[in-house]
């Protein structure tokens, strides 16, 4: 009798439960996409970017029909377009997205083909390489965007600059009507809700850039981590936050949580629907991200000879503060000739061909300098002593 | 009960006493039968949770597509997921079944004393390492020299499976009655073919419960195959030699990233899993509960 | 051919015969014996190569360092330098336990209940499908609860959390403990999940000890006047604490260990040790999955791997006692 009267009572919560649980399954709602002009900056037209460079390079005869490669959240979604139409030519480029510290880690211990990362391996890393020197080669240019998901303020409604996001992100200003967020935005309705900062748990290239950008703007920053040497790099000791796993886990925790701020790649933000700030750069200019002013960033830079360089904090009037290039990881000795090969035909078909694809799902292509010096780049790949390929380079 | 209520009846300070009691009987029983539906409740919501979300998501495209290049874009699937999980599992059974039957029969028929007591302890003690830490060995053994691979997965969930399946089987054979194993010795028989003959077969459908429910318990696993096998995003791989995706992996992959479409594969992975692993353990069960031999 | 020689000759072939099944035989209890030998090693080498790849890092900075500190800073690391230890253990161990702890007070009273209910109260048909549903809990993957968590039990707890935070967090010395916001990943939601994940283990447990207890007392008791639930609490409860203890060190051992689950609800935050519940964490498991494959600063790596012995050990010592204590429940009682 009992048992028959429970039973019911819990039949009937449970179907309470489910439809109701199922129901409300939409996770904290992300801020509304009110519909905003782009900015002029980011003109649709400048969307459609496709630089259409010559592909001088014919594809080696003896490659090898599969590579593997990791490293770089940033680059995933780029890599996985590359990835998928270069499988048409015969070549599957088998990409694992586990952070460019997993990227230059399992280059230096020569499990994968090809790592990824985007910052610049340092010396030390480098020096621990087991196959020998490392060439960086610049496949795409990209932008890492701050993400946020606040009650009431909208794609394009939200102004921060470096020297706020670093006090963010060290804890110092905890609440999202904080007078310095509100300074920079008068016209927006800031709430008092708290804010909830996330971040990378994993080792990131994404947060190479990002925590480079904070220690060339943010003092308070620098001096809560201690210094301009630990307040930058793949892993840092974050004061506050939650850890997310890869872009995608940092956009799944922004789209999820109430009040929440985190740094995503620029692709990530717009697939995820999650709105992303305007950016003081250095010219003053509060900054949209998007192809063109990606671009602007990385068109007039000088590059060193090894081309181990960061794009954020341009001074061009249009530059998006916070844009980075992430660089493929190859052993410039190569042993197997087949992957070798391989190596080459991809890589060069990504720096011609492929530079059409990025404008798509926004990021931007190389500018002529850095993608002829990625390309020669290329040049340097040997195979027992001798090059692999004679690409001709011009600079204009 | 009815009739110490009645006896007890007529004094002043006992009946409240006993009514008391009683009360609190029904309460307590109330309570425990709330619990028991309410635990009920629970799994149902978990199993219908997936179940409706991975329903929406699940179509024949998913188990025979690949994801899609872009995880933001709809459709695709699990296929090379689906494809390594059997082919990982697969290899880790081949390599854990004769280990741990082995194992057990030594265990049972020809281990003494001290040395069983301390075969069944390790393996034991085996059944509680946690699986991460047995990634992590596979890891410093297989992968540094060898790269990540399929393999190294079937290797660290072998190592997961076979405490279980020794487990297993050594309480099924001790089950078996000692009568079979002597008669048969009486007849002339050696103790191998007595065990491989008449043992084994008896045992059958209790060490084949076991093989089920590890086999189960090891298409779960995502931990070890993290360090060890890697994943492989976008192709099928059938090579074991190279890095390989598992349905757990991916769903793992997929489920933490913020892309809708990645989610939604994520529900339909999670849903194609559970049915997997509960049809295994469901039918494990049935098995066991017609087994000759019986607890 | 004469009788004798056809004699020898079948003799002869007898002997062959038995020759061979002997060998066979001896052949076969070697093959056993090695796949015993086979399983043995594999324990002990998971041992040693654990501790072979924490060395390193064991020698560089002193095994005591890493219990010292609670700071946890890859990034500061440099290969010559050796004291402060940039990985300090302790809110690894704090996560795993605190995580554990509250999964334990959630499942072990909901468990004892579970266990009384299937081996005393249900009716007899209903008994084995009941134990049969809680065993379905341990069959659901470890990934599908940490999914699950996120999305169906993290919009649950959101209430439940920002009550508790304002109710509690203002009592001087727990609040702490208490302390909001909530935000969702946390040791807390970590907890709950886990809470669900020993469930099994400990109910399962739980009955094997509440079917020992002697049926003779329980219908004494029953004889005597006792309500039902009185003759379960003298019966069966009061002489089943050890076995209940047992089956609570075997659920820890299981929470310990537990990584994916865990890593998808607890935030992830490494770098020290936060106290509310409500904050986020990390245990020893979820440090390992999510650092591993990008463990380039020196002695990362290593040190990882020293979390890894760290849990193996305080894993092995939980299981050990906790099949002490039940093994010598039955022994007694059966």
């Amino acid at each position: 009798m009992i048992l028959r009267k429970t039973l019911l009572a819990a039949g009937a919560l449970v179907a309470l439960l489910a439809s109701a649980s199922v129901g409300s399954a939409k996770t904290a709602a992300p801020a509304q996409q009110s519909a905003t002009k782009p900015a002029p900056l980011c003109n649709t037209k400048l969307l459609t970017l496709r630089p259409h460079y010559p592909d001088p390079v014919k594809p080696l005869a003896g490659a090898a029909s599969s590579l593997s490669g990791a490293g770089s959240t940033f680059v995933n979604p780029i890599m996985s377009l590359w990835a998928s139409t270069y499988a048409k030519q015969g070549i599957k480029v088998a990409y694992q997205s586990i952070g460019s510290g997993g990227g230059i880690a399992q280059i230096q211990a020569q499990t994968v083909d090809f790592g990824d990362s985007d910052i610049p391996m340092l010396d030390s890393e480098l020096a621990a390489a087991k196959g020998g020197p490392i060439l960086h080669i610049p496949l795409v240019v990209g932008g890492v965007v701050l993400t946020y998901n606040v009650k009431g303020v909208g794609a394009g409604h939200l102004h921060l600059d470096g020297p706020t996001i670093g006090k963010i992100y060290a804890g110092e200003i905890t609440k999202w009507d904080d007078p310095a967020i509100k300074a920079m935005n008068p016209n927006t309705p800031l709430p008092s809700e708290n804010i909830a900062v996330v971040h990378r748990s994993d080792g990131s290239g994404t947060t190479g850039v990002f925590t480079d950008f904070l220690t060339k703007t943010s003092p308070d920053w620098v001096s809560k981590l201690g210094g301009a040497t630990t307040s930058q790099g793949k892993t840092v000791a974050w004061p506050v936050g939650i850890g997310g796993k890869g872009s995608d886990g940092v956009s799944a925790l922004v789209g999820q949580t109430e009040g929440a701020i985190g740094y995503v790649e620029l692709s990530y933000a717009i697939s995820a629907k999650l709105p992303y700030a305007y950016i003081k750069n250095r010219s003053g200019a509060y900054i949209p991200p998007c192809t063109a002013t990606l671009a602007a960033a990385a068109l007039k830079t000088s590059f060193p000879a090894d081309l181990r360089t960061s794009l954020t904090w341009k001074p061009a009037p249009n530059a998006y503060p916070i844009t980075a290039t992430t660089f493929a990881l190859v052993y410039q000795n190569q042993t197997d000739a087949a992957k070798a090969k391989a190596l080459v035909n991809f890589l060069s078909w990504v720096l011609t061909t492929g530079q059409n694809f990025p404008a798509s799902i926004n990021y931007a292509p190389e500018g002529k300098i850095l993608q002829q010096k990625a390309l020669s780049q290329l040049n340097k790949i040997t195979v027992g002593g001798k090059a692999l390929v004679n690409i001709p380079i011009s600079f204009k | 009960m009815a009739t110490l209520d009645s006896l007890g009846g007529g004094s002043g300070s006992l009946a409240p006493q006993l009514r008391r009691r009683h009360r609190r009987n029904r309460g307590m029983t109330y309570l425990l039968t709330l619990l028991m539906a309410g635990i009920g409740a629970l799994l149902i919501w978990i199993l219908s949770y997936v179940a409706i979300k991975g329903v929406k998501a699940i179509n024949w495209g998913f188990i025979t597509d690949t994801p899609p290049g872009n995880p933001d874009a709809a459709g695709g699937g699990f296929y090379n997921g689906i494809i390594g999980t059997f082919e990982i599992v697969g290899i880790a059974t081949l390599i854990a079944l004769p280990l741990g039957i082995g194992c057990a029969v030594y265990l049972n028929q020809y281990a003494t004393g001290r040395i069983a007591g301390v075969l069944r302890l390790v393996t034991d003690v085996m059944l509680g390492i946690p699986t991460i830490v047995t990634g992590a060995f596979v890891y410093a053994l297989w992968v540094v020299e060898f790269g990540f691979s399929g393999f190294a997965g079937a290797l660290a969930l072998a190592l997961v499976m076979v405490p279980l399946i020794v487990r297993a089987t050594e309480e099924m054979l001790r089950l078996v009655p000692g009568d079979l194993k002597e008669a048969s010795l009486a007849l002339g028989v050696t103790q191998s073919r007595t065990i491989v003959s008449v043992l084994l077969p008896t045992a059958r459908a209790g060490i084949i419960t076991g093989v089920m429910l590890a086999v189960a318990r090891a298409m779960g696993e995502t931990a070890p195959l993290l360090l060890t096998a890697l994943g492989n995003d976008l192709f099928v791989e059938t090579n074991p030699g190279q890095r390989m995706s598992t349905l757990s992996l991916q769903i793992f992959g997929s489920a933490t990233g913020g892309f809708v479409n990645a989610q939604n594969r994520a529900w339909a992975g999670a849903l194609l899993l559970i049915a997997i692993v509960l049809t295994l353990t469901i039918m494990a069960r049935l098995i066991a509960r017609k087994s000759a031999v019986r607890r | 051919m004469s009788a004798a020689s056809h004699r020898a000759e079948t003799r002869k072939a007898q002997a062959l015969h038995q020759q061979r099944l002997r060998f066979a035989d001896t052949a076969f209890r070697w093959l056993v014996a090695g796949s015993a030998t086979v399983v043995l090693v594999a324990f002990v080498a998971t041992a040693f190569f654990l501790v072979r790849k924490s060395w390193p890092a064991l020698s560089h900075y002193g095994v005591l360092s890493f219990i010292d500190s609670s700071r946890w800073t890859p990034s500061t690391a440099v290969a010559t330098v050796s004291h402060p230890n940039p990985y300090g253990v302790l809110q690894f161990v704090y996560g795993t336990v605190l995580t554990s702890v509250i999964a334990m007070l959630l499942a072990v009273p909901v468990a004892v209940g579970l266990a009384l209910y299937i081996t005393d109260i249900a009716p007899q048909q209903l008994r084995r499908p009941l134990a049969y549903v809680v065993d379905l809990f341990a069959a659901v993957p470890s990934v599908v609860y940490g999914f699950w968590g996120i999305f169906a039990l993290l919009p649950v707890l959101h209430p439940i959390a920002d009550n508790l935070s304002s109710w509690l967090g203002g009592i001087p010395v727990i609040g702490g403990v208490f302390a909001g916001p909530f935000f969702g990943p946390s040791y807390f939601a970590a907890g709950i999940v886990l809470a669900i994940m020993v469930l099994p283990i400990v109910t399962a447990i739980c009955r094997e000890v509440f079917a020992v207890a002697p049926v003779s007392e329980k219908e004494a008791a029953l004889a005597l006047g006792a309500t039902r639930w009185e003759m379960l609490r003298m019966s069966v409860l009061k002489r089943s604490t050890a076995g209940i203890f047992g089956a609570s060190l075997l659920g820890l051992g299981r929470a310990f260990g537990e990584t994916i689950a865990v890593t998808m609800l607890i935030g992830n935050s490494v770098l020290s040790i936060t106290t509310s519940i409500f904050g986020q964490g990390a245990t020893m498991p979820s440090v390992i999955a999510n650092e591993f494959t990008e463990a380039t600063e020196p002695f990362h790596l290593q040190s990882l791997f020293v979390v890894g012995t760290l849990l193996l050990i305080i894993t092995l010592i939980v299981n050990v006692l906790g099949k002490l204590v039940v093994s010598r429940i039955s022994e007694t009682i059966a």
